[in-house]
């Protein structure tokens, strides 16, 4: 009984640092997706977009993960201000929107994206190693390997800070407000296609950032991404749409449901934890835990 | 009627041209590529049933694909015949489309694609852990080497039973749309609150369209474990089914039977041939780039920049 205590205790604690760092992954989606109404479906392949830039600089630079994640954020929000302005020129500019096709053109990025990662970087793992890579600290029975603690840490300052940042400066409310009325925002003007260009750009500087912690975390291959689709999307519509708190509890929760289920019931079931998730959310509670 | 008419005996004129292949072409590997393109008709005209029609986005082809796929397994390891699995996997996809469009129908259309994109790594999950299915490791169809009727190899075989398959899907496409069922979806793509304040039955003609739609997928699927005789997950639950049977439609132009068909022949083709003289990967860019190109620059597809001149 001794050992399985220890496993559950061990599962529950990676479980809960993995999912602040899948709060991370889908904070990005929680902006797009929960405010913007963007389905950016492709966002998984930029997490992994941002860990091969990190693995490169790592590899070719010696660069600390931490600090490419840093000097890649401005080209990922300027990459996503640019995409933004295509989406919103094809797909949203006529009235009503074009949902299907902006769904379409976000699926086609996606494989775009992978194939190219898949003909630069092929098929292998790639991983990174760092000083911190295999320490860990000991509490007892309790080990927290600082891979998943380094992470953990980075992406709760992340989250916090964000929500900081939405919650107290014109430009965060200013998103928040074009999420609920973009009409009423404009008599008032403010033009909601730039703040909802900058807040896409935001979501994909996340993105990036998010891959730099992933690389930190495990070994990455370019089809990885698709694995995080369903992770993603489950904690956004789980935690409640552009709620960022509830994003964080949600991810916690997926995260130990996850960790539990690689470790009593094997890994080869932990993909379906979280799309099994996601469509029960859906079929059952698509206003999130959190929503009324 | 004339039309009606016209389409017909194109029907029964391409029918007789592609069902006389056999006869006069030697290359077995011909045959191999010709399937694929036929299986891509039936995938993308199944996508357009719910996708051009009524305007939802399915993700899930490679699962409901999968559902016709492994239903033939089960038939196959029970002894039973080839039609019936042909028919249990059919009715399997149609089922679990019915489901699936049940759970997530009355949401908003986003949550039905990503509920879609759900189901194809549940299921491949599922049939990863279940031994009975092959698993990780795969399974093995034994199929004769002749054909059942008598003349020429297993493959000729394979190849009249998808031609049939494309024919049906093809008319079953048409016909929908030329019925009320296909009016009422285009007025729920167009405008749903409308459509709904009209008096359509929009959450009944949703579920009817998501099951054949399914089914079609699903029928696509049941040939496939004889074609390749070795099934296992990956191949199965290629992300790749879903991305061609998207962009195939578009490309062709969303909304009426001819354009997934001719999507189809065109990117089915196209791939055929780079995928011998370049790489999957490179298949999947093309596919990608090409869903991108023209969801941006022409969004009715072919079918459109003709009209225009």
């Amino acid at each position: 009984m001794d050992i399985s205590l220890d496993l559950l205790f061990n599962a529950i604690i990676s479980g809960l640092l993995l999912g602040g760092f899948y709060a991370a992954m889908s904070l990005g989606i929680s902006i797009s997706f929960g405010m913007l109404d963007i389905v950016n479906i492709a966002h998984p392949v930029f997490i992994m977009l941002g860990a091969y830039v990190a693995w490169w600089l790592n590899e070719h630079f010696g660069f600390d993960p931490i600090l490419s994640a840093l000097l890649m954020s401005p080209f990922f929000f300027l990459m996503g201000l640019s995409i933004y302005r295509i989406y919103y020129d094809r797909f949203e500019k006529s009235a009503g929107g074009d949902s299907l096709r902006g769904l379409a053109f976000f699926f086609g990025i996606l494989f775009i994206l992978e194939m190219l990662l898949l003909l630069l970087f092929g098929v292998d793992y790639r991983n990174v190693n760092t000083g911190y890579t295999d320490a860990t600290i000991n509490l007892g029975i309790v080990n927290l390997p600082y891979r998943l603690l380094i992470p953990f840490v980075l992406s709760i300052c992340l989250l916090l800070a964000i929500r900081q940042f939405f919650k107290s400066t014109y430009f965060g409310r200013a998103v928040s407000a074009v999420a609920q009325d973009p009409l009423a925002l404009q008599l008032m003007g403010v033009n909601p296609v730039k703040i909802k260009g900058y807040a896409f750009g935001l979501s994909l500087l996340i993105a990036g950032f998010s891959g730099a912690m992933l690389i930190i975390i495990q070994s990455v291959q370019p089809a990885a991404g698709r694995d995080y689709i369903g992770l993603v999307f489950a904690v956004c519509v789980l935690g409640g749409m552009g709620n960022l708190m509830g994003t964080l509890f949600a991810a916690m929760i997926l995260g130990v449901a996850e960790s539990m289920t690689a470790t009593f019931a094997g890994p080869s079931w932990s993909p379906a934890v979280s799309f099994g998730l996601l469509l029960l959310t859906l079929a059952f509670r698509p206003q999130g835990i959190f929503g009324k | 009627m004339k039309t009606n008419r016209a389409f017909y005996i194109g029907v029964v004129l391409i029918s007789l041209l592609l069902g006389s292949l056999p006869f006069w072409v030697q290359s077995e590997y011909f045959f191999f590529a010709a399937y694929t393109v036929l299986q891509f008709v039936i995938l993308a005209t199944a996508w357009n049933i719910l996708g051009g029609y009524a305007g939802y986005v399915n993700f899930g082809t490679a699962a409901f694909f999968a559902i016709g796929a492994y239903s033939t397994v089960v038939g196959y390891k029970l002894g039973w015949p080839q039609g019936y699995n042909i028919l249990l996997g059919t009715f399997m996809a149609g089922l679990i489309g019915l489901g699936m469009g049940y759970l997530t129908l009355r949401l908003k259309g986003v949550f039905f694609s990503i509920a879609t994109l759900a189901l194809s790594v549940v299921l491949n999950t599922i049939v990863t852990n279940t031994p009975f299915l092959g698993g990780a490791r795969g399974v093995y169809v034994i199929v004769p080497r002749e054909s059942p009727i008598g003349v020429g190899q297993y493959i000729h075989w394979l190849f009249f039973l998808i031609l049939a398959m494309a024919i049906f899907s093809v008319i079953v496409a048409r016909t929908i749309e030329k019925s009320s069922l296909g009016q009422g979806l285009m007025a729920i793509r167009d405008d749903e609150l409308a459509a709904e304040g009209l008096g359509v039955p929009t959450l009944r003609l949703k579920l009817i369209a998501t099951t054949i739609s399914g089914a079609l997928m699903g029928l696509a699927g049941t040939t496939f474990p004889y074609l390749i005789t070795y099934m296992e997950p990956t191949a199965t639950f290629n992300l790749s089914f879903a991305v061609n049977s998207i962009a195939m439609p578009i490309v062709g132009g969303l909304g009426s039977w001819l354009g997934p068909l001719i999507g189809a022949l065109l990117l089915g083709t196209i791939q055929q041939v780079a995928s011998v003289t370049l790489s999957a990967t490179w298949n999947l860019l093309i596919v990608g780039g090409v869903l991108v190109f023209f969801v941006t620059l022409a969004p009715n597809g072919l079918m459109g920049i003709f009209k225009k001149k």
